[in-house]
Protein backbone atom coordinates (compact mmCIF):
# COMPACT_ATOMS: atom_id res chain seq x y z
CA UNK A 1 0.00 0.00 0.00
CA UNK A 2 1.66 3.26 -1.13
CA UNK A 3 1.74 6.14 1.09
CA UNK A 4 0.62 7.89 -1.90
CA UNK A 5 -2.45 6.05 -2.34
CA UNK A 6 -3.02 6.49 1.86
CA UNK A 7 -3.51 10.04 1.99
CA UNK A 8 -5.96 11.51 -0.55
CA UNK A 9 -7.10 14.99 1.11
CA UNK A 10 -5.49 15.24 4.05
CA UNK A 11 -2.24 17.18 4.76
CA UNK A 12 0.81 14.70 4.14
CA UNK A 13 2.01 13.39 7.19
CA UNK A 14 5.53 13.35 6.39
CA UNK A 15 5.56 17.46 5.61
CA UNK A 16 2.50 18.34 7.65
CA UNK A 17 1.30 17.47 11.14
CA UNK A 18 -2.08 16.54 11.38
CA UNK A 19 -4.31 19.38 12.95
CA UNK A 20 -5.94 17.41 16.14
CA UNK A 21 -9.06 18.38 14.15
CA UNK A 22 -8.20 16.11 11.50
CA UNK A 23 -6.96 12.61 12.38
CA UNK A 24 -10.42 10.80 11.84
CA UNK A 25 -10.59 11.98 8.06
CA UNK A 26 -6.55 10.55 8.08
CA UNK A 27 -8.05 6.92 9.45
CA UNK A 28 -11.17 7.43 6.70
CA UNK A 29 -8.30 7.82 3.88
CA UNK A 30 -6.19 4.89 5.21
CA UNK A 31 -9.39 2.30 5.60
CA UNK A 32 -10.12 3.67 2.17
CA UNK A 33 -6.67 3.01 0.56
CA UNK A 34 -6.80 -0.71 2.21
CA UNK A 35 -10.35 -0.99 0.38
CA UNK A 36 -12.41 -1.39 3.70
CA UNK A 37 -15.85 -1.58 2.00
CA UNK A 38 -17.70 -2.63 5.19
CA UNK A 39 -17.82 -1.09 8.77
CA UNK A 40 -19.64 -1.75 12.48
CA UNK A 41 -20.27 0.50 14.82
CA UNK A 42 -21.43 1.18 18.22
CA UNK A 43 -21.63 5.23 18.59
CA UNK A 44 -18.67 7.08 20.59
CA UNK A 45 -18.19 11.37 20.10
CA UNK A 46 -14.28 10.16 19.55
CA UNK A 47 -15.70 8.30 16.35
CA UNK A 48 -18.35 10.81 15.23
CA UNK A 49 -16.68 12.40 12.28
CA UNK A 50 -15.46 9.17 10.83
CA UNK A 51 -18.93 7.17 11.24
CA UNK A 52 -20.05 10.66 9.66
CA UNK A 53 -17.71 10.23 6.69
CA UNK A 54 -18.00 6.09 6.70
CA UNK A 55 -21.95 6.50 6.66
CA UNK A 56 -21.88 8.78 3.79
CA UNK A 57 -19.76 6.85 1.40
CA UNK A 58 -21.91 4.82 -0.90
CA UNK A 59 -19.24 2.64 -1.35
CA UNK A 60 -19.26 1.46 2.49
CA UNK A 61 -21.83 -0.69 4.35
CA UNK A 62 -22.40 0.43 7.48
CA UNK A 63 -23.82 -1.39 10.68
CA UNK A 64 -25.20 0.22 13.92
CA UNK A 65 -25.12 -2.40 16.49
CA UNK A 66 -26.43 -2.79 19.37
CA UNK A 67 -23.83 -3.67 21.14
CA UNK A 68 -19.88 -3.97 20.36
CA UNK A 69 -19.21 -7.84 19.97
CA UNK A 70 -22.01 -8.09 17.27
CA UNK A 71 -19.62 -6.49 14.63
CA UNK A 72 -16.85 -9.13 15.85
CA UNK A 73 -19.06 -11.51 14.46
CA UNK A 74 -20.36 -9.43 11.59
CA UNK A 75 -16.67 -8.84 10.59
CA UNK A 76 -15.71 -12.38 10.17
CA UNK A 77 -18.79 -12.90 8.47
CA UNK A 78 -17.72 -10.18 5.78
CA UNK A 79 -14.26 -11.75 5.15
CA UNK A 80 -16.30 -15.15 4.63
CA UNK A 81 -17.61 -13.55 1.78
CA UNK A 82 -14.60 -11.63 0.78
CA UNK A 83 -14.75 -8.14 2.34
CA UNK A 84 -12.42 -6.12 4.68
CA UNK A 85 -14.40 -4.97 7.63
CA UNK A 86 -13.56 -2.60 10.45
CA UNK A 87 -15.18 -2.08 14.06
CA UNK A 88 -15.60 1.32 15.71
CA UNK A 89 -16.39 1.21 19.55
CA UNK A 90 -15.28 3.05 22.35
CA UNK A 91 -13.35 1.06 25.59
CA UNK A 92 -16.10 0.13 27.18
CA UNK A 93 -17.42 -1.92 24.66
CA UNK A 94 -14.44 -3.82 24.38
CA UNK A 95 -15.63 -5.88 27.78
CA UNK A 96 -18.45 -6.82 25.49
CA UNK A 97 -16.19 -8.49 23.25
CA UNK A 98 -14.22 -10.70 24.73
CA UNK A 99 -16.00 -14.18 24.21
CA UNK A 100 -17.13 -13.61 20.59
CA UNK A 101 -13.41 -12.67 20.19
CA UNK A 102 -12.75 -16.18 20.23
CA UNK A 103 -14.29 -16.64 17.11
CA UNK A 104 -11.18 -14.54 14.98
CA UNK A 105 -8.64 -15.34 17.08
CA UNK A 106 -9.00 -19.33 16.71
CA UNK A 107 -10.27 -18.45 12.66
CA UNK A 108 -7.34 -16.54 12.22
CA UNK A 109 -10.26 -14.07 10.64
CA UNK A 110 -8.69 -10.52 10.26
CA UNK A 111 -9.85 -7.92 12.57
CA UNK A 112 -9.49 -4.15 13.15
CA UNK A 113 -11.08 -2.24 16.21
CA UNK A 114 -10.66 1.04 16.53
CA UNK A 115 -11.34 2.00 19.91
CA UNK A 116 -11.61 4.95 21.63
CA UNK A 117 -10.49 5.44 25.11
CA UNK A 118 -12.35 6.70 27.93
CA UNK A 119 -10.86 6.14 31.79
CA UNK A 120 -7.77 7.20 31.50
CA UNK A 121 -7.00 10.85 30.87
CA UNK A 122 -8.50 13.60 32.66
CA UNK A 123 -11.87 11.31 33.04
CA UNK A 124 -14.55 12.87 35.12
CA UNK A 125 -16.71 10.12 35.21
CA UNK A 126 -15.50 7.15 37.64
CA UNK A 127 -17.57 4.81 35.73
CA UNK A 128 -15.48 4.82 32.97
CA UNK A 129 -11.96 4.26 35.17
CA UNK A 130 -12.37 0.17 35.44
CA UNK A 131 -13.20 -0.91 32.21
CA UNK A 132 -10.47 1.95 30.62
CA UNK A 133 -7.82 -0.20 32.93
CA UNK A 134 -9.54 -3.38 31.93
CA UNK A 135 -9.38 -2.61 28.21
CA UNK A 136 -5.78 -3.79 26.85
CA UNK A 137 -5.34 -6.30 29.58
CA UNK A 138 -8.43 -7.78 28.44
CA UNK A 139 -7.91 -7.94 24.75
CA UNK A 140 -4.51 -9.11 25.31
CA UNK A 141 -5.93 -12.11 27.13
CA UNK A 142 -8.42 -12.78 24.54
CA UNK A 143 -5.41 -13.20 21.89
CA UNK A 144 -6.04 -9.31 20.22
CA UNK A 145 -3.10 -7.69 19.86
CA UNK A 146 -2.99 -3.88 21.30
CA UNK A 147 -1.29 -0.68 19.18
CA UNK A 148 -1.59 2.82 20.80
CA UNK A 149 -2.10 5.97 19.25
CA UNK A 150 -1.71 8.98 21.74
CA UNK A 151 -1.02 11.67 19.69
CA UNK A 152 -2.40 13.07 16.40
CA UNK A 153 1.05 12.38 14.83
CA UNK A 154 0.85 8.65 15.62
CA UNK A 155 -2.86 7.64 14.13
CA UNK A 156 -1.84 7.68 10.81
CA UNK A 157 1.61 5.26 10.71
CA UNK A 158 -0.34 3.05 13.88
CA UNK A 159 -3.81 2.82 12.13
CA UNK A 160 -1.94 2.57 8.91
CA UNK A 161 0.47 -0.44 10.68
CA UNK A 162 -2.23 -1.77 12.04
CA UNK A 163 -4.49 -2.32 8.92
CA UNK A 164 -1.36 -4.07 7.39
CA UNK A 165 -0.79 -6.66 10.05
CA UNK A 166 -4.88 -7.53 9.92
CA UNK A 167 -5.90 -7.40 6.30
CA UNK A 168 -2.50 -7.93 4.75
CA UNK A 169 -0.91 -10.75 7.98
CA UNK A 170 -4.27 -11.79 9.21
CA UNK A 171 -3.92 -10.59 12.85
CA UNK A 172 -6.69 -9.72 14.99
CA UNK A 173 -5.99 -5.73 16.37
CA UNK A 174 -7.04 -3.04 17.99
CA UNK A 175 -6.08 0.42 17.87
CA UNK A 176 -6.20 1.81 21.21
CA UNK A 177 -6.80 5.72 20.56
CA UNK A 178 -5.59 7.82 23.59
CA UNK A 179 -8.19 9.83 25.50
CA UNK A 180 -5.36 12.26 25.62
CA UNK A 181 -5.80 12.72 21.60
CA UNK A 182 -9.75 12.72 22.00
CA UNK A 183 -9.55 15.58 24.72
CA UNK A 184 -12.22 16.40 27.45
CA UNK A 185 -16.02 15.24 27.09
CA UNK A 186 -17.80 18.71 26.76
CA UNK A 187 -21.01 18.65 28.32
CA UNK B 1 -36.76 -32.73 33.13
CA UNK B 2 -37.86 -31.66 29.86
CA UNK B 3 -41.74 -30.45 30.39
CA UNK B 4 -44.43 -32.61 29.02
CA UNK B 5 -45.20 -33.35 25.76
CA UNK B 6 -46.31 -30.49 23.12
CA UNK B 7 -47.74 -31.08 20.28
CA UNK B 8 -46.08 -28.06 19.00
CA UNK B 9 -42.74 -29.60 19.16
CA UNK B 10 -43.41 -32.51 17.40
CA UNK B 11 -40.67 -32.54 14.07
CA UNK B 12 -37.41 -34.47 14.63
CA UNK B 13 -35.02 -31.30 14.10
CA UNK B 14 -32.70 -33.92 11.55
CA UNK B 15 -35.83 -34.47 9.33
CA UNK B 16 -36.51 -30.49 9.51
CA UNK B 17 -33.12 -29.45 8.57
CA UNK B 18 -32.54 -31.73 5.61
CA UNK B 19 -35.72 -31.03 4.51
CA UNK B 20 -34.80 -26.96 4.90
CA UNK B 21 -31.41 -27.80 2.97
CA UNK B 22 -32.73 -30.78 0.46
CA UNK B 23 -32.75 -28.08 -2.30
CA UNK B 24 -30.39 -25.22 -1.55
CA UNK B 25 -28.40 -24.99 -4.37
CA UNK B 26 -26.21 -22.56 -4.03
CA UNK B 27 -27.30 -20.96 -0.63
CA UNK B 28 -24.46 -20.67 1.47
CA UNK B 29 -24.77 -22.03 5.22
CA UNK B 30 -23.82 -20.73 8.34
CA UNK B 31 -24.41 -22.94 11.73
CA UNK B 32 -24.90 -21.77 15.22
CA UNK B 33 -23.11 -23.86 17.74
CA UNK B 34 -24.26 -27.14 18.91
CA UNK B 35 -27.03 -29.12 17.84
CA UNK B 36 -27.74 -26.51 14.58
CA UNK B 37 -23.99 -27.34 13.51
CA UNK B 38 -24.70 -31.49 14.10
CA UNK B 39 -28.07 -31.43 12.14
CA UNK B 40 -26.60 -29.77 9.16
CA UNK B 41 -23.86 -31.60 8.71
CA UNK B 42 -26.02 -34.73 9.31
CA UNK B 43 -27.88 -33.33 6.13
CA UNK B 44 -24.35 -33.31 4.13
CA UNK B 45 -21.16 -31.93 4.74
CA UNK B 46 -20.39 -29.14 2.35
CA UNK B 47 -17.65 -26.73 1.69
CA UNK B 48 -20.56 -23.74 1.40
CA UNK B 49 -21.03 -24.64 5.04
CA UNK B 50 -19.60 -22.15 7.77
CA UNK B 51 -19.69 -24.38 11.17
CA UNK B 52 -19.32 -22.72 14.40
CA UNK B 53 -18.25 -24.33 17.40
CA UNK B 54 -18.55 -21.38 19.96
CA UNK B 55 -18.34 -17.94 19.79
CA UNK B 56 -22.37 -18.23 21.08
CA UNK B 57 -24.53 -15.65 19.42
CA UNK B 58 -22.08 -15.37 16.45
CA UNK B 59 -24.37 -17.24 13.99
CA UNK B 60 -26.63 -14.67 12.67
CA UNK B 61 -24.59 -12.02 12.72
CA UNK B 62 -21.61 -13.93 10.66
CA UNK B 63 -24.70 -14.37 8.41
CA UNK B 64 -25.17 -10.47 8.46
CA UNK B 65 -21.86 -9.72 7.61
CA UNK B 66 -21.97 -12.57 4.63
CA UNK B 67 -24.93 -11.51 2.79
CA UNK B 68 -23.77 -8.32 2.93
CA UNK B 69 -20.29 -9.36 1.27
CA UNK B 70 -22.00 -11.01 -1.37
CA UNK B 71 -25.42 -9.36 -2.12
CA UNK B 72 -26.27 -12.11 -5.20
CA UNK B 73 -26.37 -15.08 -2.83
CA UNK B 74 -28.60 -16.14 -0.16
CA UNK B 75 -27.83 -16.64 3.04
CA UNK B 76 -28.97 -19.01 5.48
CA UNK B 77 -28.58 -19.36 8.97
CA UNK B 78 -29.28 -22.33 10.85
CA UNK B 79 -29.19 -22.17 14.91
CA UNK B 80 -30.83 -22.84 18.08
CA UNK B 81 -33.13 -21.14 20.16
CA UNK B 82 -30.51 -21.02 22.59
CA UNK B 83 -27.88 -19.48 20.32
CA UNK B 84 -30.27 -16.89 18.99
CA UNK B 85 -31.57 -15.96 22.75
CA UNK B 86 -27.81 -14.97 23.03
CA UNK B 87 -27.96 -12.64 20.42
CA UNK B 88 -31.06 -11.20 21.22
CA UNK B 89 -30.08 -7.79 19.96
CA UNK B 90 -29.27 -8.87 16.31
CA UNK B 91 -32.70 -9.40 15.57
CA UNK B 92 -32.29 -5.12 15.61
CA UNK B 93 -29.05 -4.67 14.42
CA UNK B 94 -30.17 -7.38 10.94
CA UNK B 95 -33.79 -5.50 10.92
CA UNK B 96 -32.07 -2.07 9.95
CA UNK B 97 -29.40 -3.40 8.17
CA UNK B 98 -32.43 -4.78 6.04
CA UNK B 99 -30.73 -7.26 3.99
CA UNK B 100 -32.99 -9.13 1.72
CA UNK B 101 -31.09 -12.29 1.14
CA UNK B 102 -30.55 -13.16 4.85
CA UNK B 103 -32.62 -15.90 6.46
CA UNK B 104 -32.29 -17.16 9.25
CA UNK B 105 -33.67 -20.70 10.73
CA UNK B 106 -34.41 -20.74 14.06
CA UNK B 107 -34.74 -24.98 14.93
CA UNK B 108 -36.52 -24.06 18.59
CA UNK B 109 -37.31 -26.96 20.89
CA UNK B 110 -37.71 -25.15 23.75
CA UNK B 111 -34.59 -25.87 25.28
CA UNK B 112 -30.66 -25.41 26.03
CA UNK B 113 -29.89 -28.92 24.38
CA UNK B 114 -25.87 -29.25 24.91
CA UNK B 115 -25.93 -28.44 28.79
CA UNK B 116 -28.73 -30.70 30.43
CA UNK B 117 -31.99 -29.66 28.59
CA UNK B 118 -33.09 -26.97 30.82
CA UNK B 119 -36.26 -24.81 29.44
CA UNK B 120 -35.33 -22.00 27.32
CA UNK B 121 -36.77 -19.01 27.30
CA UNK B 122 -39.40 -19.78 23.96
CA UNK B 123 -40.04 -23.30 26.14
CA UNK B 124 -41.47 -20.61 28.54
CA UNK B 125 -43.87 -18.95 25.66
CA UNK B 126 -41.05 -16.11 24.02
CA UNK B 127 -41.86 -16.59 20.23
CA UNK B 128 -39.09 -15.67 17.84
CA UNK B 129 -40.59 -14.96 14.82
CA UNK B 130 -42.98 -12.26 16.52
CA UNK B 131 -40.00 -10.72 18.01
CA UNK B 132 -38.51 -10.13 15.09
CA UNK B 133 -41.44 -9.28 13.14
CA UNK B 134 -41.24 -6.59 15.81
CA UNK B 135 -37.97 -5.60 14.86
CA UNK B 136 -38.87 -4.96 11.31
CA UNK B 137 -38.40 -8.19 9.75
CA UNK B 138 -39.71 -8.66 6.39
CA UNK B 139 -41.08 -12.15 6.72
CA UNK B 140 -41.69 -14.12 10.06
CA UNK B 141 -43.45 -17.66 10.24
CA UNK B 142 -43.59 -20.32 13.37
CA UNK B 143 -43.78 -23.88 11.21
CA UNK B 144 -44.77 -26.99 13.12
CA UNK B 145 -45.02 -29.26 9.87
CA UNK B 146 -42.72 -31.08 7.84
CA UNK B 147 -44.82 -29.93 4.52
CA UNK B 148 -44.35 -26.07 6.23
CA UNK B 149 -40.27 -26.65 6.17
CA UNK B 150 -40.31 -28.42 2.63
CA UNK B 151 -42.13 -25.00 1.68
CA UNK B 152 -39.87 -22.56 2.93
CA UNK B 153 -36.64 -25.09 1.82
CA UNK B 154 -38.43 -24.28 -2.21
CA UNK B 155 -38.59 -20.78 -1.50
CA UNK B 156 -35.11 -20.20 -0.70
CA UNK B 157 -33.56 -17.97 -2.97
CA UNK B 158 -36.71 -16.19 -4.06
CA UNK B 159 -37.86 -12.62 -3.46
CA UNK B 160 -37.83 -11.33 -0.53
CA UNK B 161 -38.60 -7.48 0.58
CA UNK B 162 -35.97 -7.75 4.15
CA UNK B 163 -34.57 -10.13 6.00
CA UNK B 164 -36.39 -13.04 7.00
CA UNK B 165 -36.85 -15.64 10.33
CA UNK B 166 -38.73 -18.70 10.77
CA UNK B 167 -39.06 -20.58 13.61
CA UNK B 168 -38.99 -24.30 13.38
CA UNK B 169 -40.39 -26.10 16.37
CA UNK B 170 -38.97 -29.39 16.76
CA UNK B 171 -39.06 -32.38 19.23
CA UNK B 172 -36.98 -32.35 22.43
CA UNK B 173 -34.10 -35.21 21.59
CA UNK B 174 -30.14 -35.41 21.00
CA UNK B 175 -30.12 -37.69 18.28
CA UNK B 176 -26.50 -38.96 17.60
CA UNK B 177 -23.57 -36.27 16.96
CA UNK B 178 -22.59 -35.75 13.59
CA UNK B 179 -19.56 -33.79 13.98
CA UNK B 180 -18.31 -31.39 11.71
CA UNK B 181 -14.41 -30.33 11.04
CA UNK B 182 -13.18 -28.28 14.02
CA UNK B 183 -10.80 -26.82 12.67
CA UNK B 184 -11.86 -23.31 12.72
CA UNK B 185 -9.01 -22.47 9.71
CA UNK B 186 -9.71 -25.13 7.62
CA UNK B 187 -13.17 -24.23 7.60
CA UNK B 188 -12.79 -20.60 7.17
CA UNK B 189 -10.39 -21.46 3.97
CA UNK B 190 -13.13 -23.85 2.21
CA UNK B 191 -15.87 -21.67 2.96
CA UNK B 192 -14.29 -18.99 1.07
CA UNK B 193 -12.30 -21.09 -1.93
CA UNK B 194 -16.12 -22.29 -2.57
CA UNK B 195 -16.58 -18.49 -3.43
CA UNK B 196 -13.32 -18.30 -5.24
CA UNK B 197 -11.57 -16.47 -2.53
CA UNK B 198 -7.91 -16.88 -1.68
CA UNK B 199 -7.06 -18.55 1.50
CA UNK B 200 -6.30 -14.96 2.83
Amino acid sequence: MSKAGVVRSAPDPESAPVPGGQWPRAIYDILKAFDVRHMSYVPDAGHSTLIKLLNADPEVTSNVLTTEEEGVAIAAGAWLGGQRSVLLMQSSGVGNCINMLSLPVIARFPLLMLVTMRGEWSEFNPWQVPMGRATQPALEAIGVRVMRADAASDVIETVESAATLAYGADQQIAVLIGQRLLGKKKW
Amino acid sequence: MTSSPNPAFALSRRDAVKALLADRKDTLVVTGLGSASYDVHAAGDRDDNYYLWGAMGAAALVGLGLAQAQPKKTVLVVTGDGEQLMAFGSLATIAVAKARNLVIAVIDNGHFGETGMQTSHTGRGLNFADVAASCGFAHTATLTRIEEVKDLARGLGGAAEGPSLFVIKVATENPPRSLPPRDAIFIKNRFRASLDLAPS
